[in-house]
């Protein structure tokens, strides 16, 4: 009986966290078109979020897309079609890899650093301080850094796709052999403008989930120590659940 | 308006968190163009009555009038209009940790204001001028000392010349330098910008050398009010312990606790 109605509080609090996450998120829309008018905060916060990420990502995209160049080509090889290489790697990157990778090492490089930010400008008091100036913290802070997230994010996964297909290249063709001429043409041959329609329309959309969460968890962590280190750890958890949540409904979707 | 009428009225207030009242009919008057002060023990509310009279805050009961408006009935723009004629110095400052010393001062300039740049220059400058910081105006908040972090936050509050200005514990982990320095400038802006002053503290001998008035509240009621001299000739028992700063008194040295003897004999854990 306890176990049923423990059960069903949680199930209330996990409901209303999503309402508050749903409000959160239309009070945000609401106030983009006044803070897109202040582009110079907008593009700071894409400097923030994105060109900092730039190095993890791109490191990452390339170990990622030499993994795949040695996968893809051991198994390809047992069929004898190890020139299809180019085009398994392209798609497999373009639709999946990218937009999840990068998804995931955004919450926890860009999305922790919001959390953290935001969470330390609440307990330092920095919030009520802007408040207090007669200017709308959310429009003036949130908003900005909010948008910011969601314009890298795709920047970002276009850049992993890029760096991905050039390790791809490194072990298949410069290490393993495989002739350069059809690994670039079976590419182009087989890549169409769907797959990368799908693998950016993911990216965007994650970085919607990533940028949300991240503002929500900091803008209303605790103003304490702890309070804003379980906001950032909330961040990391919870973007990533929600991005492998939503990959597999926009794949199938896709499909 | 006539000069005597109170800028801030608070009536019959009654304020409660999670079903404890914090204020419990209070009556507050600050007079124009004067320091008033509001102390009081830890824990009675003090930072609560600057959040209700900024709106940061909505009473359950009562009523806060400043300059004329009813706070507690104030929303969005019309509460905004309200704060731009207040200023608030913050307990640590509150400064924006990444903007520089002159861009935070200048920031209420920028938000709300179409200012040529080079006027925001000097308006700024003249505000650090006032405070003693315009060497430090290149300087990032965290290279700042407490006490001139709270100088800066100063001049941010004055920037857009406010007619009320709000300290919230101003003296906190302050050096007796830097001590001095704040309660020089809380006197002498409150002159030469004819503000009024409100500061919140519990520093009774600070405190009682620069204010006009002083409001002493406990149990969320206004133990007793009056200038400075008065407070300390009054008779009663916990204006005595507060100003003697006693161990024990009408707010006792012990937290409620089940009997000692009791507690020492059972072998339960502390609840």
């Amino acid at each position: 009986m306890t176990l049923l109605k423990e059960l069903w509080r949680s199930l209330i609090d996990a409901l209303e966290g999503l309402g508050a996450v749903a409000r959160f998120f239309v009070e945000l829309v609401m106030d983009t078109p006044k803070a897109l008018l202040r582009f110079d905060l907008i593009a700071r916060q894409v400097f923030n979020s994105g060109a900092l990420s730039l190095v993890i990502i791109m490191l990452s995209g390339l170990f990622v897309g030499m993994v795949l160049g040695l996968q893809g080509y051991q198994l390809l090889r047992r069929f004898g079609s190890e020139e299809a290489l180019g085009e398994a790697a392209a798609i497999g990157l373009l639709r999946e890899l990218s937009p999840v990778i990068t998804a995931l090492l955004f919450a926890g490089r860009a999305g922790t650093a919001l959390a953290s930010e935001l969470g330390l400008m609440r307990a330092t008091d920095q919030l009520s301080a802007m408040e207090m100036m007669a200017v709308d913290p959310v429009q003036r802070v949130v908003v900005p850094r909010f948008l910011g997230g969601v314009i890298a994010m795709p920047l970002l996964s276009a850049i992993f796709s890029l760096i991905g297909l050039y390790g791809a290249q490194l072990v298949g063709v410069q290490l393993m052999g495989v002739d350069s001429g059809s690994f670039w043409s079976q590419m182009q041959a087989s890549v169409e403008l769907r797959d990368i329609n799908e693998g950016l329309t993911k990216a965007s959309i994650f970085g919607v989930a990533c940028s949300l969460i991240a503002v929500h968890q900091g803008y209303h962590a605790e103003p304490t120590a702890e309070g804003v280190g379980l906001a950032t750890t909330r961040t990391v958890v919870t973007s990533a659940v929600v991005v492998l949540f939503l990959d597999y409904l926009l794949t199938s979707w896709f499909l | 308006m006539n000069s005597t009428a109170p800028i801030v009225e608070i009536r019959n207030l009654r304020y409660a968190v999670r079903g404890r009242a914090i204020f419990d009919g209070l009556d507050v008057d600050i007079v124009p163009g004067k320091i008033t002060a509001i102390m009081g023990p830890s824990g009675t509310g003090k930072t609560t009555l600057l959040r209700l009279i900024t709106g940061q805050a909505v009473a359950a009961s009562g009523t806060v009038i400043v300059a004329g408006e009813d706070v507690g009935h104030l929303r969005g723009e019309a509460l905004y209009r309200l704060r731009r004629r207040m200023g608030m110095l913050f307990q640590n400052g509150a400064l924006l940790t990444d903007l520089s010393v002159f861009e935070n001062v200048a920031f209420p300039l920028r938000e709300h204001t179409n200012l040529p740049e080079r006027l925001i220059r000097q308006l700024v400058l003249i505000k650090l001028q006032a405070v003693g910081l315009r060497g430090a105006a290149g300087l990032m908040p965290a290279e700042l000392s407490g006490g001139m972090a709270r100088r800066v936050a100063l001049a941010r509050a004055i920037v857009m010349d406010p007619d009320i200005l709000i300290y919230d514990e101003p003296f906190v982990g302050l050096d007796p330098i830097s001590l001095g320095v704040i309660l020089r400038l809380i006197r002498r802006l409150n002159d030469a910008l004819g503000l009024t002053s409100i500061v919140v503290s519990h520093d009774v001998h600070e405190i009682t050398t620069v204010a006009d008035s002083v409001y002493l509240l406990s149990s969320g009621k206004v133990a007793a009010r009056g200038a400075p001299q008065d407070l300390e000739a009054n008779p009663s028992e916990i204006v005595r312990q507060f100003i003697g700063g006693l161990a024990d008194g009408p707010v006792p040295f012990h937290f409620p606790a089940p009997d000692y003897f009791d507690e020492l004999l059972s072998r339960s854990a502390p609840r």
